[in-house]
C-alpha cells in the first residue's frame, strides 16, 4: 500500500467507528474505502490534501451502502418511532445518542468534531454546499444536546426542524 | 453574532479578534452561551470516546488491503511449492537419520509458509494483541518455552501465531509482516530424538528462501520470500535472541 494512505487508516478507523458503530462493519468499512482509495489513487492530485480526498472516498462508499442497505441505519425520523421514557434515560450514551441522528447529521459532527475540520473541508469531503453543512451541524448539535440531557422533545430535533408537521 | 460564528467559536476555528468580540456577546446572551458551551462538551466528549482507537493496533486485512491481488501470482507460485515439497517429503518420509531430520525441517516450514502467509482474512490463529495468551498456550503444547523474537527493529510486526501439526510433534508457527505487508514466518518444532545443535543453515525451497538451525529440544526456521541477504539480517537478530 502506498505510504501515504498507510498513514491515515488510524484516523479512517477512528471515524469509522464512530459513524457505523460496530467495530467489525466500521472495519468493513474502512477496508472497502482504501480499496476503492488504492483503485483510484491516480485520481488524486497531487499535493492536493490527501485527508480530505480519504474521507470523500469514504463517504461514497459509505452512502452506497447505506444506499443498498449494507450498513443498517437506526434513525428515529418519525414520531411513531420515538423512545420512550425509560429508553431516554439510557441515552446518556453518546454511541447511542449518535445513532439516533440521520447519517448524513452524523457525518458532518463527525468530521467538525472528531477529525477537526473546517467547514470548506467538510463540504469538499461530502460534496455538498457550505451551506448544507452548516445547517446540518446545527441541527445535528441541537439534537444531541436534547438526547444527552433527556430533555423531552429530544428526539424531535432541534426546534422541530426534522419533524415535517403535515397540515 | 450569527449561528454559523457560533459554531466556528465552538469549533476553534476563529482568528483572536473574533473570538473575543464572540466571547463578548456570549457574555450578555447566557442562553447562547450555554448552546456553544453544549456543543464544545460534545465535541470533546466524541473525540475522549473515539479517539483510543487511533493507539489500536490496525488490523493485518487492512495493511493488505492493495496487495491483494498482488497476491495471486504468489499464491499460485505458493500452491507449486506445496505440491513440489510434498512429493519431496513424501518422497523422504522414511529416512529418520539425522541428515533427513535436518533437510525436512526447511521443506516443513516452507510449506507452511507457502501455505498461510497469503491469507488474507485468517493468517493466524492467535493475533497479536493477544502476545501474552499465544505465547503462553504454544509454550504449553510445545512443552518447551517458546518465544516470539522481537523483529519491531526490522520494520517486522507480529500478526499471530498457530499450532500446526509436526512431523515429530506439534509446531509453533509465527507470522510476522513489514508495512508492505511482507510476511515472514518462523516455524518452531519440537523434536524427539536427543538434543542437539546445529549451524545456522540456508535452504532455498522454490520461491521461499529458509534459514533453520536446530537448537536442543527445538527446531527452528525462518521462511520468506525475501531475497538470502535480507532474510539472513533477519534470521541473525532472531538467532541472537533465542540465543542470548
Amino acid at each position: 500500500m502506498d505510504p501515504d494512505i498507510a498513514q491515515h487508516i488510524p484516523r479512517l478507523r477512528r471515524y469509522a467507528r464512530a459513524l457505523v458503530g460496530d467495530r467489525y462493519r466500521a472495519d468493513d468499512l474502512v477496508q472497502d474505502t482504501l480499496e476503492r482509495a488504492c483503485r483510484k489513487f491516480h485520481l488524486w492530485r497531487q499535493g492536493s490534501d490527501l485527508r480530505a480526498w480519504l474521507f470523500a472516498v469514504m463517504h461514497n462508499v459509505f452512502v452506497n451502502q447505506v444506499r443498498a442497505r449494507r450498513i443498517e441505519v437506526e434513525e428515529f425520523e418519525d414520531a411513531a418511532a420515538l423512545p420512550t421514557q425509560m429508553e431516554r434515560i439510557d441515552l446518556l450514551d453518546i454511541e447511542k445518542a449518535l445513532a439516533r441522528l440521520p447519517v448524513e447529521q452524523r457525518e458532518v459532527i463527525l468530521l467538525v468534531g472528531i477529525e477537526q475540520m473546517g467547514y470548506g473541508e467538510v463540504a469538499k469531503a461530502l460534496d455538498v454546499p457550505i451551506g448544507t453543512v452548516m445547517s446540518r451541524l446545527s441541527r445535528a448539535r441541537e439534537r444531541l444536546r436534547a438526547l444527552l440531557s433527556g430533555e423531552p422533545d429530544a428526539a424531535h430535533g432541534a426546534n422541530g426542524a426534522n419533524l415535517k408537521v403535515v397540515k | 453574532m450569527n449561528e454559523e460564528q457560533l459554531h466556528a467559536y465552538a469549533d476553534g476555528l476563529l482568528d483572536r479578534e473574533e473570538r473575543v468580540r464572540i466571547e463578548a456577546a456570549l457574555a450578555a446572551s447566557p442562553a447562547d452561551a450555554a448552546r456553544v458551551n453544549a456543543w464544545m462538551r460534545q465535541n470533546e466528549l466524541l473525540r475522549a470516546t473515539f479517539s483510543p482507537v487511533l493507539d489500536e493496533p490496525i488490523p493485518g486485512r487492512l495493511r493488505l488491503v492493495p496487495g491483494r491481488r498482488k497476491w495471486l501470482p504468489y499464491a499460485m507460485a505458493a500452491a507449486w511449492v506445496v505440491l513440489g515439497v510434498a512429493i519431496g517429503v513424501g518422497a523422504s518420509g522414511l529416512l529418520r537419520d539425522r541428515a533427513a531430520e535436518s533437510a525436512s525441517l526447511p521443506r516443513r516450514a516452507a510449506v507452511a509458509h507457502a501455505v498461510y502467509s497469503p491469507e488474507v482474512r485468517h493468517p493466524v490463529e492467535v493475533g497479536a494483541a493477544e502476545q501474552e495468551h499465544l505465547v503462553r498456550w504454544l509454550s504449553k503444547r510445545m512443552d518447551s518455552e517458546i518465544k516470539a523474537p522481537l523483529l519491531q527493529p526490522l520494520g517486522y510486526e507480529l500478526v499471530g501465531g498457530r499450532l500446526l501439526p509436526g512431523e515429530q510433534g506439534p509446531v509453533a508457527h509465527f507470522m510476522y509482516q513489514d508495512a508492505r505487508g511482507q510476511r515472514l514466518t518462523l516455524y518452531v518444532s519440537s523434536r524427539k530424538g536427543n538434543p542437539r545443535d546445529t549451524a545456522f543453515r540456508f535452504s532455498q525451497e522454490g520461491r521461499v528462501a529458509v534459514f533453520y538451525w536446530i537448537d536442543g529440544k527445538l527446531g527452528y526456521a525462518l521462511s520468506s520470500e525475501l531475497d538470502k541477504a535480507t532474510l539472513l539480517k533477519v534470521a541473525t537478530s532472531v538467532y541472537q535472541q533465542l540465543n542470548p
